[in-house]
C-alpha cells in the first residue's frame, strides 16, 4: 500500500481503513499506476559492432567484409552505425583501413555514421575522409584513462575540448563517451559523484550525447540506478545514454532499469561482437538482437527490422567463423520454431 | 591483466557491497528472495548426458552447502517418459538432507506421489499448464483433466502433511499456440493455489516473456493468488530472464526459480539455452542489496563440477567471467 505508515497497515483491515480515510480507495488506485512504469515510446539504437565489436574480436576482418557488414546494418533500420576508428593503426590494427572503410560504405540518408577520433589528427583525418560525426572518449577513472589512453582524465578532456571546438566550428556533432562508469578492472567501484563530473564536462564542453560505458560489464540493476540518479543531476536525461557489456549477464536488466528513469537511447552490438579483454573468454557487448527483441515485447519503437539484423549478425559470425553471442539468433537458429515464435513476439 | 583476473570473485563481491542500493529505479524491491534450485531435476531433466547418481548426489550435496534453501531433487515420473530420473529413489536415498534445506520432488500423479513419500520426500511439486494444447502434448490430457488428477495428489498431500509447490508453464507463450492469455493463467494458478499448493511457480517455458507481457500477466495472476505465493521461473531462451525477473522483483514476487550453471537447454529450439543460471541471478541480486543467503563462490564450485561432469561448458555468464582459461 505504498506510503501509508507500516504501524496502521498492520492494526487495521482495509474495510475499517476506507471507512475512516474514504479517499483511500483513490489514492490506492492512483499508487497502482504508479507501479507500471512509464518507458519510452521510441528508443533509439545505437549500433557499435563495426566498431567497438570488430575493434575487439581476436579475428582481424577483411576491409571488404567491414563494408559489406556496414551496409547490411544500414538496410535494417538502425539510425546510427558507429563505423570505424581514427586511432592510429599501431594501437589499434584492426581499424586501420578506416579511411578505406569510410568512403567505400554505402551511406544511407536515414542513418548516421559516426567515428572514433581520440585526438585532432584523428579528427583531421575522419574528416578529410568524409566523416560527419565523431566521438571521444573520457574514462571515470583515473587508472584506466592512464592505462587505455596513457594520460589523466584531466588531460584527456583537454584533448578532446580541442576536437569538439573544431567540430563545432565545422557543425560535425560529436558523441561522448565515458567508460568505467560502474567500475573498474583497475580501481574497482567507481564513485557516482565522479562518473556525473566527468559526463558533464564532456556535455559542457558541447557533445549533444554521453554514452555511459559499464566497460567490464559488473554493474547491476542498483549500481546503474545509483550512477544514473547522480548523472542526471548534471546532465539531461535526452543527452544521456546507455553502453552496457553482458559480460556477468547484467546488461539487459541494466538496460530496463535505464529505461525506467527515462534514459531512451541504447547502444549495442551485432550478434555481441567484441569479447571482453579484461576477462578472458567472456562476453563484452549486449547483442543489438537481444536490446530489440526486449524493446519490441515492450511496445517500445525502434525502427529497426530485427530480422534483418540477425541476418547482418549471421554474415558477421560466419566470415569471423564463430558463434553469434545473441541469444535471439542462437533460438531463431531453428526454423521451425522461428515461424511459430513469430506469432508471440515480433 | 593478471591483476584483474586474480580476484575477480572476491573483489566482486566487496565490489558489490560498496554499491548495494535497494531501491532500482526508485521502487521498493524485497529484502529477501528465496532462490529455488531446480538444476538437479529440471536442469539435468534437459540434458542430453545422462548423468551417473553419484553425480546428482554430489551436485545436491554441493548445492546445500551453498547456503540454497530450496533444491529440487529429482523427478517421482515414470522412467519411461524422463529415463534421465530413474534413479530417484536412489538420489533421495543418497543425498544429505542439510537442516533447513527443503528437497522437493515432482510428482504428476497419485502413483508417484506414494513412491516420492516412500523414498522420503518431505515436499512435492505438481506441474500444470496454462496451454490447453501444450497440456496435450506434454502429459496427454487437457488442463483440466490434469488440474483433476493433481487435486488427487493435493489431497493426499494434505493427509500426509506435506507440503505441494504447484508450477504453471507456458505463462508467457507456447510453443503450439504462440500468445498465452494472462487471464487463462491467472485461472490456473488460481485452481492450483485453491487446491492447495502453498506457492505457484510462474514459468516462461519458451523464454519468449518480456518485461511487458511479464507485466501484464503477474497483474492478472496476482489479483487471483496473492503475491507472496507467487514465484517466477524464467527460461533464458531469448536472453531476457533476469531483465523479467527484475520486472518481476518490482512487482512484489519475492521467489525465483533457476539452474545451477543454466543447465537445462530448451527442448523446442535446438542449441538454445534454457533455464536461467543461478550465479547471474544471485549476481543480479546480491548487487541490489538483495539478500539470498547464498554464497557464490561455492554456488559457481557446483556449476563447475558439474559442467566438468557433463563435458559442456557453463552457461553462466558470471561464472565464465571469473574463469581463469
Amino acid at each position: 500500500m505504498g506510503n501509508f505508515p507500516t504501524t496502521v497497515k498492520h492494526c487495521l483491515s482495509y474495510e475499517e481503513l476506507i471507512q475512516d480515510y474514504p479517499w483511500l480507495a483513490r489514492w490506492l488506485q492512483e499508487e497502482k499506476r504508479a507501479l507500471t512504469h512509464e518507458y519510452p515510446e521510441y528508443v533509439k539504437i545505437v549500433e557499435v559492432g563495426p566498431r567497438d565489436g570488430l575493434q575487439n574480436e581476436k579475428e582481424m576482418v577483411p576491409t571488404g567484409v567491414k563494408i559489406q557488414l556496414i551496409d547490411m546494418l544500414s538496410e535494417t533500420g538502425l539510425p546510427v552505425i558507429e563505423a570505424t576508428s581514427f586511432v592510429s593503426s599501431k594501437w589499434v590494427p584492426q581499424m586501420a583501413d578506416h579511411t578505406e572503410v569510410l568512403q567505400a560504405i554505402h551511406r544511407s540518408s536515414h542513418v548516421r555514421y559516426p567515428v572514433l577520433t581520440p585526438n585532432m589528427h584523428g579528427f583531421q583525418d575522419a574528416v578529410a575522409a568524409g566523416a560527419t560525426e565523431v566521438a571521444v572518449f573520457g574514462s571515470a577513472s583515473e587508472t584506466f584513462s592512464r592505462k587505455n589512453i596513457n594520460c589523466s582524465i584531466d588531460e584527456s578532456i583537454l584533448r578532446f575540448e580541442e576536437v569538439i571546438c573544431t567540430a563545432k566550428q565545422r557543425q560535425i556533432p560529436v558523441r561522448g563517451y565515458v567508460s568505467c562508469a560502474l567500475g573498474c578492472p583497475y580501481e574497482g567501484p567507481i564513485e557516482s559523484t565522479k562518473v556525473a563530473e566527468v559526463v558533464k564536462r564532456l556535455y559542457e564542453l558541447g557533445c549533444y550525447e554521453v554514452s555511459l560505458g559499464d566497460t567490464i560489464g559488473v554493474g547491476t540493476p542498483g549500481s546503474m540506478a545509483k550512477m544514473l540518479h547522480s548523472v542526471k543531476k548534471e546532465v539531461p536525461s535526452s543527452a544521456l545514454a546507455v553502453h552496457c557489456h553482458d559480460t556477468y549477464g547484467q546488461a539487459l536488466a541494466n538496460i530496463l532499469t535505464a529505461l525506467q528513469m527515462g534514459i531512451c537511447t541504447v547502444d549495442s552490438s551485432v550478434a555481441g561482437l567484441g569479447g571482453c579483454p579484461y576477462a578472458q573468454g567472456a562476453s563484452g557487448n549486449v547483442s543489438t538482437e537481444d536490446v530489440l527483441y526486449m524493446l519490441h515485447g515492450m511496445g517500445i519503437k525502434t525502427g529497426v527490422d530485427l530480422s534483418k539484423v540477425i541476418e547482418a549478425g549471421d554474415f558477421i559470425c560466419k566470415a569471423l567463423n564463430r558463434k553469434t553471442n545473441s541469444k535471439v539468433a542462437q533460438a531463431r537458429g531453428d526454423y521451425s520454431v522461428h515461424c511459430r515464435m513469430k506469432k508471440i513476439n515480433t | 591483466s593478471g591483476e584483474v583476473r586474480v580476484n575477480v570473485v572476491e573483489w566482486g563481491s566487496g565490489f558489490l557491497m560498496s554499491v548495494q542500493d535497494g531501491a532500482s529505479a526508485g521502487k521498493t524491491l524485497p529484502e529477501r528472495v528465496k532462490i529455488v534450485e531446480v538444476g538437479p531435476r529440471d536442469g539435468l531433466q534437459n540434458e542430453k548426458t545422462v548423468v551417473p547418481s553419484e553425480v546428482k548426489i554430489h551436485l545436491i550435496d554441493m548445492l546445500s552447502e551453498a547456503g540454497l534453501s530450496v533444491i529440487e531433487a529429482t523427478s517421482f515420473v515414470s522412467p519411461k517418459w524422463v529415463p534421465q530420473m530413474a534413479d530417484q529413489v536412489e538420489v533421495m536415498m543418497g543425498i544429505h538432507r542439510r537442516p533447513g534445506v527443503s528437497y522437493p520432488v515432482l510428482t504428476p500423479n497419485l502413483k508417484g506421489f506414494l513412491a516420492a513419500v516412500n523414498a522420503g520426500a518431505a515436499e512435492v511439486a505438481i506441474f500444470g499448464a496454462a496451454s490447453e494444447l501444450f497440456s496435450k502434448k506434454n502429459i496427454n490430457c487437457s488442463v483440466d483433466e490434469s488440474l483433476q488428477r493433481f487435486e488427487v495428489v493435493t489431497k493426499a498431500a494434505k493427509e500426509a502433511g506435506v507440503p505441494v509447490r504447484g508450477y504453471v508453464s507456458c505463462v508467457l507463450g507456447c510453443p503450439y499456440e504462440g500468445k498465452v492469455s494472462p487471464d487463462k493463467v491467472a485461472q490456473v494458478a488460481k485452481r492450483l493455489y485453491s487446491m492447495g499448493c502453498y506457492e505457484i511457480s510462474l514459468g516462461d517455458t519458451i523464454g519468449v516473456g518480456t518485461p511487458g507481457g511479464m507485466t501484464e500477466m503477474l497483474q492478472a495472476v496476482s489479483r487471483e493468488v496473492p503475491v507472496n505465493a507467487l514465484a517466477v521461473h524464467c527460461h533464458d531462451t531469448y536472453g531476457q530472464a533476469l531483465a523479467n525477473i527484475l520486472i518481476a522483483l518490482q512487482m512484489g514476487i519475492s521467489v525465483v526459480d533457476s539452474s545451477v550453471a543454466g543447465l537445462g537447454g530448451c527442448p523446442y529450439a535446438q542449441g538454445a539455452s534454457g533455464n536461467v543460471a543461478t550465479e547471474d541471478v544471485v549476481y543480479m541480486l546480491h548487487g541490489l542489496g538483495i539478500q539470498t543467503g547464498v554464497d557464490l563462490p561455492k554456488l559457481m564450485d557446483a556449476g563447475a563440477f558439474i559442467c566438468r561432469s557433463l563435458n559442456k561448458k557453463t552457461s553462466s555468464k558470471v561464472a565464465q567471467a571469473t574463469c581463469k582459461l
